[in-house]
């Protein structure tokens, strides 16, 4: 994994890096659109097909179309060593990932989380250091250990207290950094339709499903596979879940003052533990994918970052079904903390983290609906 | 020479589309299989790389097809472009065969996808490969793994020895040291020769030198050569080959579709003395692209100049390689390397020719110049409407019309009567059908055809 040194990138240096990403696509791009033979992969190559010339917002908003499924890298005859050297699925991970970093607020903070996994894994450690501290140390009176199940350990008052802001904020830092994108493609008033469009295409991951639904070329060359997309399905599936459950149990606490602990067949436990699974299931089979796949199709910068986030998603899901299982053990106190502090790792680096990418896809998607019509 | 120590049943040279279907249709009828790729990995497929679709005739829609394209129609097609110039017996071979091609393909790992932009009018005739010929060829490596057929990468076959009506051994190179191999049965689908520039030269003159390969430049024809040495029945004429108009800029070897142009009939074309030499606006450009690369091998250092003005940019396929822009003649004139005073005057006398009309750009518009040699007879408006842009167009070959002679079961001839092991598929063959033109996505249906009935033949024979 690289280092965190990369925080004290030189601003000048991080421009030419943009600059030189931004006009290697277009070159690229110019290539595809005079061939056109990847037209039925997915939606870049025929928002490609319809320009004459790529503006920087173009190259953006078709960079972040991109779902790096990489059947028009394996198909392509100018590949290196081709004197054209052609690599689309790279080429357009520098881009999205520039635009990603640049976009966020702050970016020296994106630019350090995207790339270091290592980064992220010391977030983690402080979020367990900050929970296990309040867990033993918070004063009785405040942290009242009257609740039940978790509650005892640290009360559903203080949770609150740390979550609520930890949330909320990274999400309005996202909001504003989507804005931003938004605004620089030119997107216009949404309309339902386009929503719709959007949302369809994301629940089908109709993008990772290469054209003919045989799926991505990406952990084994040129074969096409589904893994990729239906393990990406389980995380993105099982994330909902493990939201809704959250979303739940927030209700039923609050309008129907139904406290925790819930029962299995509960709302919160059946959402919970179902979106668990899928989660863990979901990131473990996208980290061994990610091992297997060429590292040299993507955005080489962020190997380290992506692969971090994803072992923190798996952190999260299957420290909270062990805390399902392990309730009653003598390590709850530790266990929870690890749980609780990773999720906080994984909220106040939301805006920072791979995590924008549901986001900007979205807003991708979006704009190709306006763009088509 | 290392005498191999394994055996096998046949041994396929080349490893583009022909070759594999003929290996794939061969290990399945039960024969070991070994292809010799002269490529390496990354280049491997040969021209088969750089293509996009097959032509298919069927009687109703048929899934990315549409309508129906009967034997007949696809016939007469073939007569037009070839003016004649076919065997009539083959051709029905080779278009009967791609109906129930289609489906195989699909069963092999190809996949089709409906015509791409640009290409509307061949979404009856014609079926394309998603992603294209790559990821044909991608996925017939992958049946061909599966089936257990052994490939070989920069293996260079140098000698087919033969013996009387048989070929008796296979040598070639691979890794800088010699092999020899005496397998049953051989399959040549190797294609043509247009990467050997000196025997491109020696057939058409050395303006050969100048031209660009649109292909592989792995194609050099020495199999082709060997056999012919040896008494194989040659066909097609030796000194053509299918040339196009290009890029200029384009590399020298295997460029493929991305450096073809498609402005010239909005344009005029000069060469590099800035004179006009042919008419721009004879036909709609699918029907003269062909023509338009000996055109430009005609002239001078083989190269002529495309310009056109600010009205025309939009009117055609975007190329690879960004036009050369300037906003006066003169200017451009400089940017282009031609003589400023001569452009300027050539793109007077052209604009002084032209004449009030409508312009259609999809269509013959009869918007001819009067009083102009030689004339533009259709979309000939002024050059007048800044910014300039110019691109230098050269000849680029697609592939060479001569083959070896081969009968209804792609068995190889001599004067002495069919070499009894040997078989050709492909472009090494196609001159007996193409012997001249050329129907889009034609190629594909020789070597797909033939590729199959050879590996079939191929195996009965290794069988006996």
């Amino acid at each position: 994994m690289q280092s965190i040194n990369v925080v004290n990138i030189d601003p000048n240096e991080h421009v030419q890096i943009t600059d030189r990403s931004m006009n290697e696509a277009r070159r690229q791009l110019e290539v595809c659109n005079a061939c056109r033979y990847c037209e039925s992969f997915c939606s870049v190559f025929p928002a490609v097909n319809r320009e004459r010339t790529f503006s920087e917002a173009t190259i953006t908003q078709l960079a972040n179309l991109c779902h790096n499924c990489r059947g028009c890298h394996y198909a392509c005859q100018y590949t290196a060593p081709h004197e054209f050297g052609i690599n689309i699925p790279k080429v357009l991970a520098e881009v999205r990932q520039n635009s990603w970093q640049d976009n966020a607020m702050p970016a020296f903070m994106a630019r350090a989380f995207h790339r270091s996994g290592a980064a992220l894994a010391v977030a983690v450690v402080i979020g367990f250091a900050l929970l296990l501290w309040l867990i033993n140390q918070l004063p009785q009176s405040l942290n009242a250990n009257t609740g039940e199940g978790f509650y005892s350990q640290l009360s559903h008052n203080a949770m609150i207290a740390i979550f609520i802001p930890a949330f909320l904020l990274p999400v309005l830092a996202i909001a504003i950094s989507v804005r931003r994108y938004w605004r620089s493609v030119g997107g216009t008033q949404l309309r339902l339709c386009h929503i719709k469009a959007a949302l369809a295409s994301a629940a089908k991951m109709r993008n990772l499903a290469g054209g003919s639904g045989e799926g991505c070329n990406f952990e084994d060359e040129d074969r096409f596979s589904n893994a990729r997309r239906w393990y990406h399905q389980a995380t993105m599936i099982g994330f909902l879940l493990c939201f809704a459950a959250t979303s739940a149990g927030t209700l039923m606490h609050y309008l129907f003052d139904m406290q925790a602990p819930y029962t299995l067949f509960s709302l919160p436990k059946m959402l919970g533990v179902s979106g668990g699974a899928l989660l863990s299931i979901g990131t473990l089979g996208l980290g061994v994918l990610k091992l297997q796949a060429d590292r040299d199709l993507a955005d080489r910068r962020v190997w380290g970052g992506e692969m971090g986030f994803i072992i923190l998603l798996f952190l999260v899901s299957t420290s909270g079904l062990a805390l399902y299982v392990l309730a009653a053990s003598a390590w709850l106190p530790e266990l929870l903390a690890f749980h609780l502090g990773s999720v906080l790792a994984f909220f106040v680096l939301m805006p920072f983290s791979k995590m924008v990418h549901g986001f900007y896809r979205l807003a991708a998607l979006l704009r190709e609906q306006q763009l088509q019509q | 020479m290392i005498q191999q120590a394994k055996t096998y049943d046949l041994v396929v040279i080349g490893g583009g589309n022909a070759a594999l279907c003929a290996a794939i249709t061969a290990a399945e009828h039960g024969s070991t299989v070994l292809i010799l790729e002269g490529a390496p990995k990354p280049y491997r497929g040969g021209n088969s790389r750089h293509t996009r679709n097959f032509r298919c005739m069927h009687q109703k829609p048929l899934a990315v097809l549409t309508d129906r394209y009967t034997e007949e129609e696809y016939f007469e097609d073939l007569l037009k472009v070839t003016k004649g110039k076919t065997d009539e017996k083959l051709a029905r071979v080779a278009i009967r065969g791609t109906e129930e091609s289609y489906a195989w393909m699909e069963a092999h790992g190809v996949r089709f996808q409906p015509s791409l932009s640009g290409t509307l009018s061949l979404s009856r005739t014609n079926a394309f490969f998603m992603g294209g010929g790559k990821a044909l060829v991608n996925a017939y490596y992958r049946t061909a793994a599966k089936l257990g057929i052994e490939v070989m990468y920069e293996a260079q076959v140098t000698h087919l020895e033969r013996s009387g009506k048989r070929i008796e051994a296979v040598e070639f190179t691979h890794q800088e040291q010699s092999h020899r191999l005496t397998p049953k049965a051989i399959i040549v689908a190797s294609g043509g020769f247009q990467a050997d520039l000196d025997w491109l030269a020696s057939a058409w003159g050395p303006a050969a030198k100048n031209f660009l390969i649109r292909g592989t430049p792995y194609n050099k024809g020495v199999v082709l050569r060997d056999l012919l040495d040896q008494g194989a029945e040659s066909v097609g004429d030796p000194t053509q080959c299918h040339a196009v108009a290009i890029d200029g800029r384009a590399p020298k070897f295997d460029g493929g579709i991305v450096t073809r142009l498609d402005c010239v009939p909005f344009s005029v074309v000069v060469n590099n003395a800035a004179k006009r030499f042919y008419d721009e606006g004879e036909d709609v450009w699918p029907k003269r692209y062909a023509i338009w690369g000996r055109l430009v091998a005609a002239q001078p250092e083989q190269v002529g100049y495309v310009i056109i003005d600010a009205k025309s940019l939009e009117l055609f396929m975007p190329s690879v390689f960004p036009p050369i822009k300037a906003d006066s003649i003169e200017e451009l004139a400089e940017q282009l390397t031609l003589p400023p005073e001569a452009l300027q005057n050539t793109i007077e006398e052209f604009n002084a020719a032209c004449r009030p009309g409508q312009f259609h750009p999809t269509e013959l518009d009869g918007l001819a110049t009067d009083g102009l040699s030689p004339a533009k007879t259709n979309w000939a408006r002024p050059i007048d409407t800044p910014p300039y842009y110019g691109y230098s167009l050269r000849t680029g070959v697609t592939f060479t019309y001569l083959g070896l002679k081969v009968d209804e079961t792609a068995q190889v001839q001599s004067a002495e009567g069919p070499i009894e092991n040997l078989w050709a598929a492909g472009e090494t063959m196609a001159g007996s059908i193409l012997g001249q033109g050329y129907l889009a996505g034609f190629g594909m249906t020789i070597g797909t055809v033939f590729g199959r009935i050879a590996g079939k033949e191929a195996a009965n024979y290794a069988k006996h």
